[in-house]
């Protein structure tokens, strides 16, 4: 089992035919992932290695029954491409686009919110997500996460998804989902999405959240697993040492008015029973003593 | 991006806010005759990106042009909490009766944003929220809704501000809240929003943040860019279009990935370090990007030892090494580097580092060995950490 997508999941790209399009859908692809079309507005009827390209995502759901959405168009034309693509039948839509302005993503957040309720939306600015073994949209090397379980991750950044990955495959323990949410100040889904989602997973029996300064996601992430999750969860937060007032790289990853500092974070999970990792090694190895006790 | 006062008062007055006329300064004489063009009294005010600027003594009232003078020369080169001020504004003294606080931005936890009205103004609204947080009057607004007038009116009330300024505070606040969306802006903050002694609303002082995501709308927001103060290590590294963050150590930092960038920065410090920056070069590691980071971080005389992290995910182990490689023949580095390499294909990668190797590159076997090895590196360079003058020399590249 696996959260928001498996074997079965039906992805169209949205931005196949530019170059990261390409590139990243045609990975997927050989990864296993069924990617079933693209769409470009004047490209209708051609194809891209063989996936046919659709004028809109309502004609690709049409033609192919896509019931996801992977968008790597540039920013400015996210939000369009989002409305589009739950506008056109789509439940899951992933946006890997970075740069999108912050009012942009409230607007279409909201929006989703109102008129679609039932799609889910997975960044922008983020990996993507990955089933080992059965789904891999976005950015994600597949062959660094070991298919089957027990673990499942869910990650603010992308690299620290892969160390993640990297160091529980090294370890010998695989992966139900590796969702990576993103580092933006309105993530369409947020840890307390996943950890729910994992919760309800019968096959996820631990979870690792890894975190970052700034916000306060982490926080309520830990009032939600002290109330909701039955599971344990290791973590590992990002930028102990971060100045105040700066932006570590990413938009939502800043200390301000003594808020969002790593040291809150760590002591909100301490008292909701995570145990936190002082470096990403070390949360490893403590998921590792987790897995082995359960 | 952060806005100069100035500036984040003629982006309010852009949407119709109302400000006291005022010219920027940057010597005595100009602030004079500004004075002079807008008449007394003034209050010249030092124009730095940091809050405090009052007590600092950034801020002085003048009533004729020797008091002017004499602020301007005081002001000018201060030391405000290490932002040295170079541009002054001056501007038409207010008559305050009453100081509030109006403010939009994002809550992030609700995932919509936030308007605080308080008419406790005029202070730190950080301390007003932690003491009396029953002062300020909190709305939340769906970004699809916008903020409707009747809303608008009741969050006024609820405020408590004075009934006088009901109808003009309704009216402020749909333009502050345009401004702040319409403009793309991350934070609008008026501190204090004062009601003068004839009973008008004006903005006092002015905290503006624009999405710097957003600039493709607003192409005009580049002038801004420009008084963005960095260090000359921020500024070098900005010009390169490199993610870097200038911080106090001997400890260099490159790594791929915002995340791991700051993991990095982090556990050289848990290695008993000082990490000298942060530097994210995003997902690739090609020969261009490693040597603009490589020089940018050995240009700050601090550094001692440089840490690059890599993580191969998509970007393949024996591509890095090879940017690696080319990047140190194209550029000399001085401090001694250690590399950590995992991901795809790094056993390739690794391969084609080893005959590279020296005192001066040198590969550990995982991220926190990497760490302890770098932090050690460091301290060996530092003149302050021995007697013995053979044992400080600069290692060789």
């Amino acid at each position: 089992m696996s959260i928001f997508v498996d074997q079965n999941t039906r992805v169209v790209y949205q931005g196949l035919t530019g170059s990261a399009g390409r590139y990243y859908g045609l990975l997927n692809r050989d990864y296993g992932t069924q990617v079933v079309a693209g769409t470009h507005p004047r490209k209708a009827g051609s194809d891209v290695d063989g996936i046919p390209v659709f004028a809109t995502v309502g004609d690709a759901v049409e033609a192919t029954g896509a019931d996801a959405s992977c968008i790597f168009v540039p920013a400015p034309g996210v939000p369009g491409a989002v409305l589009e693509a739950a506008e056109g039948g789509v439940r899951f839509i992933v946006v890997i686009t970075e740069g999108v302005p912050m009012h942009d993503e409230a607007r279409t957040f909201a929006h989703l919110q109102r008129h679609h309720p039932e799609v889910r939306l997975l960044g922008p600015n983020c990996p993507g997500v990955i089933s080992p073994g059965l789904c891999n949209i976005g950015i994600t090397a597949g062959h660094i996460a070991r298919p089957g379980g027990p673990v499942g991750i869910v990650s603010r950044s992308g690299t620290l998804t892969y160390q993640a990955l990297h160091e529980l495959k090294e370890k010998g323990i695989g992966c139900t989902t590796c969702v990576g949410i993103g580092g933006d100040p309105v993530p369409g889904t947020n840890f307390i999405d996943c950890l729910a989602a994992f919760e309800e997973d019968p096959e996820t029996e631990a979870v690792m959240l890894i975190g970052e300064i700034g916000g306060s996601a982490e926080e309520e992430a830990a009032e939600f697993i002290a109330e909701h999750l039955s599971k344990p969860v290791v973590a590992y937060i990002a930028g102990m040492t971060a100045p105040p007032g700066k932006k570590m790289g990413h938009a939502g990853a800043i200390v301000s008015g003594g808020r969002g500092t790593a040291a809150a974070k760590v002591e909100a999970l301490h008292a909701a029973g995570v145990r936190v990792g002082s470096n990403p090694t070390e949360a490893g190895e403590i998921m590792a003593e987790v897995v082995a006790g359960l | 991006m952060d806005l100069l006062e100035h500036q984040g008062k003629e982006f309010f007055a852009s949407y119709g806010l109302p400000t006291s006329p005022g010219e920027v300064a940057l010597t005595a004489d100009e602030a004079v005759a500004a004075a002079e063009r807008i008449g007394y009294p003034v209050v010249v005010k030092a124009q730095v990106h940091v809050g405090g600027r009052g007590k600092a003594g950034g801020i002085k009232l003048a009533t004729d042009a020797g008091e002017v003078r004499r602020a301007a020369g005081a002001i000018l080169g201060l030391d405000i909490r290490g932002h040295v001020v170079r541009r002054l504004w001056v501007e038409k003294a207010a008559d305050i009766a009453e100081e509030y606080y109006a403010g939009f931005t994002l809550d992030r936890s609700a995932r919509r944003h936030l308007g605080m009205l308080s008419a406790q103004g005029g202070v730190d609204i950080e301390e007003v929220a932690a003491t009396a947080p029953e002062a300020i009057a909190r709305i939340h607004i769906d970004p699809t809704e916008g903020l409707t007038p009747e809303a608008c009116r009741r969050w006024v009330t609820e405020a408590r501000l004075n009934p006088a300024v009901t109808d003009q505070a309704v009216e402020l606040l749909d333009e502050l809240y345009r401004a702040y969306v319409d403009g793309d802006a991350d934070l609008v903050e008026i501190n204090p929003l004062i009601v003068t002694g004839d009973g008008r609303l004006a903005v006092l002082d002015a905290k503006v943040t624009l999405d710097d995501n957003a600039t493709f709308r607003h192409p005009g927001y580049a002038a801004y860019d420009e008084t963005v103060e960095r260090d000359e290590r921020e500024q070098e590294a900005h010009a390169r279009g490199l993610q870097y963050v200038g911080l106090d150590g001997t400890v260099g930092v490159i790594a791929n990935g915002a995340g791991l960038a700051m993991a990095t920065v982090d556990i050289v410090a848990e290695a008993g370090g000082t990490p000298a920056n942060f530097l994210d070069i995003g997902g690739g590691a090609n020969a261009d990007l490693m040597s603009a980071a490589l020089e940018v971080v050995d240009g700050d005389p601090a550094v001692r030892s440089i840490f690059i992290n890599v993580f191969g995910g998509i970007t393949k182990g024996e591509e890095v090494a090879r940017g690696i490689v080319e990047a140190l023949r194209r550029v000399d580095i001085s401090s001694p580097i250690i590399m950590r390499l995992d991901g795809t294909n790094a056993a390739e990668g690794r391969e084609i580092l080893q005959p590279h190797l020296s005192d001066s590159l040198r590969l550990a076997p995982d991220m926190v060995e990497a760490a302890r090895m770098a932090v050690t590196a460091a301290a060996a360079g530092d003149p302050a950490c021995c007697a013995e003058p053979t044992c400080c020399e600069e290692p060789q590249s």
